[in-house]
């Protein structure tokens, strides 16, 4: 007997399949099923499923639950602030510039953001903060120290030895100890001028500052409003060879109102009307028995 | 003459232009024995510098990027006898294509072999207007060719200029430009069947795909086919298919005569099964497997085991030898063959400079073939494989392969063809302001 066959299945994709194939085709409609559709219904449930079991409301009700179980543990509790080293006037700078409210949270407390507004106060050069378990939040800044009184337009300041701003003064005696500097632009060369106050330490109690002329050269000047006009290049070596000279023959005792020495290679110097006329009067004499 | 006669063709053409500018487009050939589709995709080239680039097409920049292949249903001599059937085939093919390219096919270019082509040759003449012939006054010519009378039920499907004459100087391919007076054009028309070419479009249409152009199966044959020498000096094309056998001739690269026989290799395969009384399918294979046209000595001793319808191997064998075989396919070769060339003989296909024969299609494959045919056909014959394409593959290469190949290669490269050209203003029809502004267009 011959087998029963079943009829060949026919190969020919039905209508209906056809046009679903070359439906699915479309990169369009394909991008619109494969992107568009799970989207769609995934943002649709889960649109219902917060509307319908109010579940945003009980996410962020645990949400704070946790937050505050753990925030409130006493070992976060922030009870004192500790600022070593530093003088008690800046230590109470730094406990208002910080700004942080005692008892305060360790983990609320940004301690970047408390440098940086401690780091901001004119006497403070660096500071590091850092949140103790024991409850001690440390503060450790190191303090700009004054070293000149600069006397500018806009009134007295103390500066650093970068020339950073440290304090402002109403007054020059009150800080008698510290030299003068004077005139614009006169901070941004602090270390210079140290330097050449340095170099006319045999001077020390005769000198009143140093004044900056022109944003570009010093001038030394002294008490009995002598005035040493030192160079733009190397004004040290110009002051010590003023120095030898004083040492040598006493030159700033004498009768001196200025030494000009912006030219290294043609000092200066210019004496006081009554020493110049003087001077003619010796010279006429010594001419005259000449004559 | 109606002058709308060619509106078919236009919609064709726009739809063409518009799946090239896409870059994709799908060839399907129907035949009376398979259904070949094959997707091209076209790369464009861009040619000129700077703003004044445009996209070209070379030739031969197409690839081949999905091709099926399924037996053909519904179809009979080149033309549909079951609108379903052959709808399912189609989409079988068309699905099969579009898997395979991974990309929806819209635009389609459908190859025709039924229908009884017929060709017609038409001249027309008109002065040039303006010195130098413009593409205005090709449009001018073609339209005032005087069709003949060839009736109501057939419609064009080709209308090929292949000759110009300029003041008496003939064999002009292409006259844009020229200086001259009068402008005369041969041009060659091919009409089929209207019932048989609109149940195709119906079919096309069914399948949710739009026409792009209907190509006859010889003209697409032969420009698979047909080298250029051929085309150049002259050869006839012979498409021996299942169904039917095309006869297309070429002469300076343009199709100059095309004609069919409605007898093909399905007919040697009923002369198979009803001379050794087995079924078609078996008969099918015996043909394709054991076929041939010329008998020796060792054919007599070959002996080839029939398959039997009731399967009972042990009282029901037959055993014929292959000259037996031949014995019966032979006449039936012969008489397509003395068919073609009786068509040929009436095409005056003897005038052509060169009469190269090129034998294509699937029955074109039975060894012997182009023995035979130089025995009848009086003149040396070769088989042509189509050109090679790139991308198709190497189950598609064979000769019954040349009409979807074809087909490639003239939307890679079209010819002019009477639709390409703009209708004069005076023939345009009724629509007046369409009129007004291509009166506008050309004058100004």
């Amino acid at each position: 007997m011959r087998p029963v066959k079943n009829r060949r299945r026919d190969p020919a994709p039905s209508r209906l399949r056809y046009r679903a194939t070359r439906l699915w085709l479309r990169p369009g409609f394909r991008r619109l099923v494969n992107v568009g559709v799970p989207m769609i219904a995934g943002l649709a449930a889960s649109w219902t499923l917060m509307a319908e079991f109010d579940l945003a409301g009980s996410v962020s009700r645990i949400w704070n639950d946790t937050r505050a179980a753990i925030v409130e543990r006493p070992q976060f509790v922030i009870s004192s602030m500790d600022i070593p080293g530093v003088s008690e006037d800046l230590a109470e700078q730094i406990r208002v510039a910080a700004f942080v409210r005692l008892p305060a949270n360790s983990l609320e407390v940004d301690v970047n953001q408390v440098r940086e507004r401690v780091e901001s106060l004119d006497a403070v050069e660096r500071a590091s903060v850092r949140a103790h378990a024991n409850g001690v939040l440390e503060i450790r800044a190191i303090e700009r120290l004054p070293v000149v009184v600069w006397r500018s337009m806009t009134g007295l300041q103390l500066l650093d030895h970068n020339g950073v701003r440290v304090a402002e003064v109403d007054s020059r005696l009150r800080r008698p100890d510290l030299p003068l500097i004077a005139g614009a632009g006169a901070a941004a060369h602090v270390p210079q001028a140290l330097r050449l106050l340095d170099g006319a330490q045999p001077l020390h109690d005769r000198i009143r500052g140093l004044v900056r002329v022109g944003e570009r050269r010093w001038d030394l000047v002294l008490d009995r409003d002598q005035i040493i006009q030192l160079p733009e290049e190397d004004p040290l070596s110009a002051l010590r060879r003023v120095m030898a000279l004083h040492a040598a023959e006493d030159l700033l005792d004498r009768d001196v109102v200025a030494i000009d020495l912006r030219n290294p290679e043609r000092p200066m110097l210019r004496l006081s009307e009554f020493a110049e006329s003087e001077l003619v009067r010796l010279r006429m004499i010594a001419l005259g028995e000449d004559a | 003459m109606n002058q709308q006669i060619y509106d078919l063709q236009r919609a064709m053409r726009a739809r063409r232009e518009a799946a090239l500018k896409r870059g994709v487009i799908a060839v399907l050939d129907i035949g009376t024995s398979k259904v070949v589709c094959l997707v091209l995709q076209f790369v464009p080239e861009e040619v000129g510098e700077g703003a004044e680039t445009r996209t070209v097409l070379r030739q031969g920049a197409f690839r081949v990027i999905g091709a099926a292949i399924t037996r053909s249903r519904g179809i009979s001599f080149g033309e549909i006898t079951s609108m379903d059937e052959c709808e399912r085939a189609v989409r079988t093919a068309v699905q099969g294509a579009q898997k395979m390219a991974n990309l929806r096919l819209d635009h389609v270019l459908v190859s025709f072999s039924g229908g009884k082509p017929r060709s017609y040759g038409v001249t027309g003449e008109v002065a040039v207007a303006n010195g130098a012939v413009a593409e205005t006054d090709i449009g001018h010519v073609l339209a005032a060719c005087d069709y003949p009378d060839y009736g109501d039920d057939r419609d064009p499907i080709h209308a090929m200029p292949v000759n110009f004459c300029l003041d008496q100087r003939s064999g002009l391919t292409n006259p844009r430009g020229q200086i001259g007076n009068q402008l005369e054009v041969d041009m060659h028309l091919v009409t089929v069947g209207s019932t048989p070419m609109r149940n195709i479009l119906h079919c096309i249409r069914r399948c949710d795909l739009e026409l792009a152009g209907l190509i006859s199966t010889p003209y697409a044959s032969a420009l698979a086919s047909l080298v250029e020498d051929e085309q150049e000096l002259g050869a006839a094309c012979i498409d021996i298919g299942a169904g039917i056998s095309g006869i297309s001739l070429f002469v300076r690269k343009q199709m100059i005569y095309t004609d069919s026989i409605r007898m093909g290799g399905s007919h040697i395969t009923s002369d198979i099964s009803q001379g050794l009384q087995i079924s078609m399918q078996d008969a099918e294979r015996l043909k394709t497997m054991h076929g041939g046209l010329i008998a020796t000595g060792i054919d007599d001793r070959d002996m080839i085991e029939l398959p039997s319808a009731l399967g009972d191997w042990d009282h029901n064998r037959r055993q014929i030898s292959r000259s037996e075989l031949i014995g019966v396919m032979r006449p039936r070769v012969e008489e397509i063959l003395e068919g073609v060339r009786a068509r040929l003989d009436a095409s005056g296909f003897e005038h052509l400079p060169s009469q190269q024969i090129v034998l294509t299609g699937g029955t074109a494959q039975i060894p012997g073939m182009d023995t035979v045919a130089s025995h009848i056909l009086g003149r040396q014959c070769r088989i042509g494989k189509p050109l090679r394409v790139q991308g198709l593959p190497q189950s598609a290469s064979g000769t019954a392969f040349s009409a979807p190949v074809g087909l490639a290669i003239h939307v890679s490269e079209p010819h002019d063809e009477c639709w390409d050209f703009e209708l004069p203003a005076d023939r345009q029809g009724a629509r007046k302001v369409v009129r007004a502004l291509r009166w506008f267009k050309e004058n100004w």
